[in-house]
């Protein structure tokens, strides 16, 4: 007993002993508790290694918690040094409310592209709050057994993806493409927003749209609808009443033959499919034409306005901007990319096939994701949910669609109404 | 004299503190629970935030003026409204007769196994809609459900269709669920009422040659309409208050294509928020007040104009 008591007291002691060799500790607020072993066993002794004088400790909530808790905790003057930030319009709130220090300046944020920054820097573009960690990018995963089997390969242009397709539906053995229109955000971010970008010319239609020069109606945002209204033959039977979990395990059952996805499925399709994964971008409408990706941001760090630490958080955060923390970001978590414009290189095969878009295309968020959906009545994101999922399902044709997304954002948003 | 007499009277009535006192706990807790939330809903309806500034102001009936002459609302709205009246009108066709039938089947005599089939029948209601969602969601699946196959093996294979991924058939096929799940409560009510009924009546009817078909037509259902009255209100009240089970199957946008909108869905899409459409409370409480005029309106034909003519037989 007396001996448990003694040892138990040496360790509080070589604790406190060790705690104090520190000069400064920090803590970070996040929403990945999933990510928490991560955390504390690869990144942050990494950076303790490299920085002995500052203690970093990762102190997550849960995701469907984090934002009110996180309100509370900035509010009462609890929160920690570094704030995770969920991107556009609820980081946005926090840098108007104060709760978010402006990084303009950090040496970490010229490691990172515009497009990459946009998430988290304020509609005029003069200050930048968060420094970038991972973006997640749409593409299309296969089965490679199947397409070996059928003697098939990845498709370049459209016409080819139309033609593996036929190939597969004919050969009758697999689903040509998994995917349902029952949760209607598959349709929209992984049907039109995934192919979407390579007709309206990634950033070059997006911010047309922003500044009120193009519309939603404009043939470079009808064609990707037209190119849905197809997809419905190739999919299963009853794809209507297909949810998102049954997409899933109908692609790593191999049932099926393709699956519209995004990189966040890479860990989940390694542990789940028993064949081998491959994967293909989104085809190019012509042959030769520049291609765009869709790289949508999805996480950040910040820094608390309020923390006593103000120095050694932003250490912390000009290290997240270094290429050791991309690589070790990277490859904890496959499916999730550093924004970083450092090349790096990563152990899973799918996740590798997925980032080396970036050095062949050009990146792109998601259309509707930044300043078009705020505050407006109807939401333009929601709204192409439905009407992907309408396009697909054939009950709204791809010029309805889009004239139907168009009036409702011209309802409220200033520039589309001139 | 005439002071005794002043005396007694004031005796004879002082204040009778304790029908105050033994209301006083209903009627708090009424208060707190029913009566402030309501007038804070409404209170919330006249109020605009603005979402950059956060700054609070008094609208008026700014926000019911939005509600209902801004196409991108009241278009919503009166989908919804339709929706909703289709789901009450499935539910008082289908739920309430077979109800009644089963009620009546029930309270026979001799029915084998009656026990069994009160409880398995009224069992459902006591589920959690998510609990329900979820089964028949799985049950109807295309892929893995079971549906399919029993249509099949009884022929009827090509009736098979993705039933809650149609707009055609979405609504019609909740309706159903719904009707699954709650026929328990119009059967109970039902079969209480009937048992409650006299044997004298009955075989004063038997008596005079009344029997079977004609002898419920005639005696029985006569005498528990102003039970099946009270089951219309309840129906009523719960289909226009009805949320869960379509946001357990088909999720927040009431898809395919708002064809499954319900004054709930809409309410809640609106108060919470969807995806990165923020939440408006303001509207919301707009919403939720229009919901409990509706629900009142309702209830109010239903007690001036039915109940009024429902006659009652002192049994």
């Amino acid at each position: 007993m007396k001996k448990i008591i003694l040892s138990g007291l040496t360790a509080t002691l070589m604790m406190s002993a060790s705690s104090v060799a520190y000069a400064v500790d920090l803590t970070i607020e996040s929403w990945r508790n999933d990510d928490l072993a991560i955390w504390q066993d690869t990144i942050l002794p990494a950076f303790h290694a490299s920085h002995p004088d500052i203690n970093v400790t990762f102190a997550p909530t849960a995701p469907a918690q984090y934002n009110a808790a996180l309100n509370a905790k900035l509010e009462g003057g609890t929160a920690g040094d570094l704030i995770t930030c969920r991107p556009f319009d609820s980081a946005l709130d926090l840098y108007n409310k104060g709760q978010l220090a402006k990084l303009n300046g950090l040496p970490a944020l010229d490691n990172f592209s515009d497009v990459a920054k946009s998430a988290w820097t304020t509609d005029d573009g003069s200050a930048t709050f968060c420094v970038p960690m991972a973006a997640v990018i749409h593409g299309f995963i296969y089965n490679k057994d199947a397409f070996k089997e059928l003697g098939l390969s990845e498709p370049e242009t459209q016409a080819e993806f139309t033609a593996v397709l036929d190939a597969i539906k004919e050969d009758g053995n697999y689903i040509p493409m998994s995917m349902g229109t029952m949760d209607q955000w598959e349709a929209a971010a992984m049907g039109y927003q995934n192919i979407g970008p390579m007709y309206w010319k990634g950033e070059e239609g997006r911010l047309a749209i922003i500044n009120g020069t193009a519309k939603l109606t404009d043939p470079e945002w009808v064609k990707p609808f037209e190119v849905l209204a197809q997809w419905g033959q190739y999919l299963g039977d009853g794809f209507e009443a297909q949810a998102y979990p049954d997409s899933q395990t109908l692609f790593t059952l191999g049932r099926a033959a393709i699956y519209p996805a995004g990189s966040w499925e890479i860990t989940g399709f390694n542990n789940d499919a028993d064949f081998e994964l491959g994967a293909f971008r989104p085809p190019l409408p012509n042959a030769g034409d520049k291609c765009y990706i869709n790289d949508h941001t999805d996480i950040a760090m910040g820094l608390n306005p309020a923390s006593e630490n103000a120095e050694a958080a932003k250490t912390f955060l000009d290290w997240m901007g270094t290429e050791e923390f991309a690589q070790l970001y990277s490859n904890a978590l496959p499916g999730f990319f550093s924004l970083s414009k450092h090349a790096i290189s990563l152990d899973d095969p799918l996740a590798n096939e997925f980032i080396s878009w970036r050095a062949e295309c050009d990146s792109t968020i998601r259309s509707a994701a930044q300043i078009l959906t705020r505050g407006g009545t109807p939401n333009l994101w929601s709204g192409m949910w439905t009407a992907s999922a309408n396009v697909i399902n054939g009950t709204q044709t791809p010029s309805e669609a889009a004239a139907g997304l168009q009036s409702g954002l011209e309802s409220w948003y200033e520039p589309q109404q001139k | 004299m005439q002071n005794r007499e002043e005396a007694l009277k004031r005796k004879k009535r002082p204040f009778r503190w304790h029908i105050l006192i033994f209301l006083a706990p209903a009627a708090i807790i009424y208060t707190i629970v029913m009566i402030l939330p309501l007038a804070e809903t409404l209170r919330l309806s006249f109020f605009y935030v603005d979402s950059t500034t956060r700054e609070v102001s008094f609208v008026g009936l700014k926000n019911y003026l939005e509600l209902f002459f801004n196409p991108y609302w009241i278009g919503p709205f009166l989908n919804a409204l339709w929706n909703n009246t289709y789901f009450f009108i499935i539910h008082m066709l289908v739920q309430n007769p077979i109800g009644i039938m089963i009620a009546a089947l029930l309270s026979m005599y001799h029915l084998p196994g009656k026990k069994f089939y009160r409880t398995a029948i009224f069992m459902p209601t006591l589920l959690s809609f998510v609990i329900v969602g979820f089964v028949w969601k799985l049950m109807l699946s295309p892929l893995w459900g079971v549906s399919k196959g029993l249509l099949e093996s009884v022929g009827l294979g090509s009736w098979f269709m993705p039933f809650l991924g149609r707009e055609e058939t979405a609504l019609t096929t909740l309706a159903f669920i719904s009707v699954w799940q709650f026929i328990g409560i119009p059967m109970m009510l039902i079969y209480a009422a009937l048992l409650s009924i006299p044997e004298e009546i009955i075989e004063a009817a038997e008596c005079d040659g009344v029997t079977g078909f004609s002898q419920f037509f005639k005696i029985k259902l006569i005498l528990i309409l102003p039970t099946i009255g009270i089951i219309s209100i309840l129906t009523f009240v719960g289909n226009f208050n009805a949320f869960d089970l379509v946001y357990t199957t088909q999720g927040p946008l009431a898809g395919p294509n708002f064809s499954t909108d319900l004054l709930g869905t809409i309410l809640y899409r609106t108060f919470y928020g969807q995806q990165t459409q923020p939440g408006d409370p303001n509207m919301g409480a707009a919403i939720a007040t229009m919901m409990f005029l509706i629900i009142l309106l309702g209830i109010s034909i239903y007690l001036f104009f039915i109940q009024r003519k429902i006659t009652r037989y002192e049994m």
